[in-house]
């Protein structure tokens, strides 16, 4: 916290641009690196200066040198060029994660929060699923599934979504008790219309955190697959499996784990912060609790 | 109470057939036949058919289902397809090392974290509270193997306090075995840390806005009272409760940590023989840890009436 900058400064017309006025410092200062870290990411492939494929054996594992900002790897890779391409999967990855996961949560949840017959059998399974540690039941469905984008969003989705089933399921028993929803039963108003109108947007303010949380936590099992050795095949540069491959060298070049550390640390620290901003912001009655 | 317990020890028994049936269906519904994946592609047809014979894979899926149950109730966990050891024998061979690091994480995150979350929530709004929050939020940020490598880096190359890596059991001496264990206990208790101090610091700011603490204060306990004794032990519950749903981080954590440090616990036998397919390993290896989550979470709920005499069953 200590590049906060002073009022006036050139940060101030971005954090304005922000508008988001309820959102105290730390989180503002964490949307704009955040917002850095995106678009770097985005346009890595015209601001790389190398292809981070590119292997050059005559400058293996060399420190900054012109050319090369921070360094090489052990197959005479671009390291800069490599984190600012690598995040783009790392990103992607984790925000599928965070939709394909919320998105089934809450189907699965509203049927469990408003058909009671459903309900015990959905949250036994639930509770089943939850039991398994999810880095295991991860590592095993990439394992048996190939180490495909695909099966790597579904292994990190999968554990997550009873936290988002429980989570649905809370909001809509509570919301289907209400008057507004017993009138529009009384009202005949058909079923799809009362979950579509009435109870999905309940759960949207809890869902939005929710699913912040989701994304932090999907890059983070994403490199930690990759780092066991369980994540997306090596020829595509993550934040993960760029230091995976670095761990060999670790004790000659601790930079190869250490900078895409810092990126994927930053990335999903801003992420958190952002997180609990929007809490905050939409759940004043959390704010108390969690502080 | 005892009728109680008795019900929650059997509430568990449908989640974990549930649990059984998912571990069971994941091997079996992927796709490939656990056959070709366990042959190789050079197999024969005779070597696949042997193969499927030897695992029952010929039989129905329920049948198969019903004799994996059976004989695990009878304490038969499977055979490795790949070393050929019962994997009852393999893991008695490695839980020490997981246990013993698991047990001084668990030990040292509750020492650090407990009085950081009571210092941050006692002196709120300081930069104390500021300096356990930051921490509280790097801890959940920074991937647990990226602090294992950083704490290598610092405390073992640059600064030779401990060794690199590796491991030594408790009978091998407490300063042998403390001074290889402590780096990745410390390592895997970051995160931990990081739950019950945010979890300490939230209960204990609520238990202090009390009146029955205002009135402690008001008769002249001594701080130190109010704070652990009336404080404290109201805010123990959800305290409990975040350790034990922590319960599963640990687990995840130990993993990774094993790996960073070389140990040779039942967290690389796992990875190990996810990656390398040994389907009966797996299968016993995933259903033993959500065995022991489950395990760890009902006795954290029945511990509850010994912090809250008020919670009777």
């Amino acid at each position: 916290m200590t590049q906060i900058p002073p009022p006036g400064s050139a940060m101030q017309p971005v954090l304005r641009a922000l508008r988001l006025p309820q959102f105290g410092l730390g989180a503002r200062l964490a949307a704009v690196v955040l917002a850095i870290i995106v678009v770097l990411t985005l346009l890595g492939q015209w601001i790389a200066p190398h292809d981070p494929l590119t292997m050059n054996p005559m400058a293996r594992l060399q420190g900054p040198i012109e050319g090369h900002p921070l360094g090489t790897d052990n197959f005479g890779r671009d390291i800069f060029s490599r984190v600012l391409i690598g995040g783009q999967l790392s990103l992607v990855i984790g925000l599928a994660t965070a939709v394909v996961s919320v998105l089934l949560g809450l189907v699965i949840g509203m049927v469990a929060g408003f058909f009671r017959a459903a309900d015990a059998i959905i949250m036994r399974m639930m509770d089943a699923l939850m039991a398994i540690p999810s880095i295991l039941l991860a590592i095993a469905l990439v394992a048996l599934n190939g180490p495909s984008v695909g099966s790597v969003i579904a292994a990190i989705t999968i554990p997550e979504i009873p936290r988002v089933v429980r989570l649905v399921r809370a909001v809509v028993l509570s919301a289907r008790e209400e008057p507004y929803v017993e009138a529009a039963i009384a009202l005949g108003t058909p079923m799809h219309r009362i979950l579509t109108r009435h109870l999905v947007p309940n759960t949207l303010a809890p869902l939005i955190v929710q699913g912040t949380y989701i994304l932090a936590s999907a890059i983070l099992t994403e490199a930690i697959l990759s780092f066991l050795g369980a994540g997306v095949s090596t020829e595509t540069p993550t934040w993960g499996n760029i230091m995976a491959e670095g761990r060999l060298f670790f004790r000659i070049k601790p930079e190869l784990i250490l900078y895409p550390g810092i990126a994927l640390s930053l990335c999903i620290l801003s992420i958190n912060l952002l997180g609990d901003a929007a809490r905050d912001m939409l759940d004043p009655r959390l704010k108390k609790r969690a502080g | 109470m005892l009728g109680y317990i008795l019900r929650r020890c059997l509430a568990v028994i449908p989640v974990m057939l549930l649990v059984a049936v998912f571990v069971f269906l994941l091997l079996r519904l992927t796709p490939g036949d656990p056959a070709a994946i366990i042959a190789g592609d050079m197999a024969t047809p005779a070597q696949l058919e042997r193969i499927r014979e030897a695992m029952g894979l010929n039989q129905p899926l329920h049948v198969q289902f019903a004799t994996w149950v059976g004989r695990l109730l009878q304490g038969d966990l499977g055979v490795s397809l790949i070393s050929n050891t019962p994997v009852a024998t393999m893991v008695a061979d490695r839980i020490g090392p997981t246990l013993s690091i698991a047990l001084l994480t668990i030990l040292m995150s509750v020492a650090m974290a407990v009085p950081m979350g009571v210092l941050a929530a006692w002196k709120h709004r300081s930069v104390a509270d500021y300096a356990v929050m930051t921490f509280s939020v790097l801890g959940f940020s920074v991937p647990v193997f990226v602090i294992g490598y950083l704490f290598i880096l610092v405390f073992s190359l640059k600064l030779g306090w401990f060794p690199v890596q590796g491991y030594k059991p408790l009978g091998a001496g407490l300063g042998a075995f403390l001074s290889n264990a402590f780096l990745p206990a410390l390592t895997l208790s970051t995160i931990y840390v990081a739950l019950i101090a945010r979890m300490t610091r939230a209960n204990m700011l609520e238990v202090l806005g009390e009146d029955y603490i205002r009135t402690a204060r008001a008769k002249g306990a001594p701080e130190r009272t109010v704070l652990f004794r009336h404080a404290l032990k109201n805010a123990a519950v959800p305290i409990l409760t975040v350790i034990g749903s922590g319960f599963a981080l640990l687990i995840g954590g130990v993993v990774v940590t094993e790996t960073v440090f070389n140990i040779p616990g039942v967290g690389r036998l796992t990875v190990d023989a996810i990656l390398a397919r040994d389907y009966p390993v797996i299968q016993a290896m995933i259903l033993l840890t959500s065995f022991l989550y489950v395990l760890v979470n009902l006795l954290i709920d029945l511990s509850y009436s010994i912090f809250d005499p008020r919670i009777r069953y």
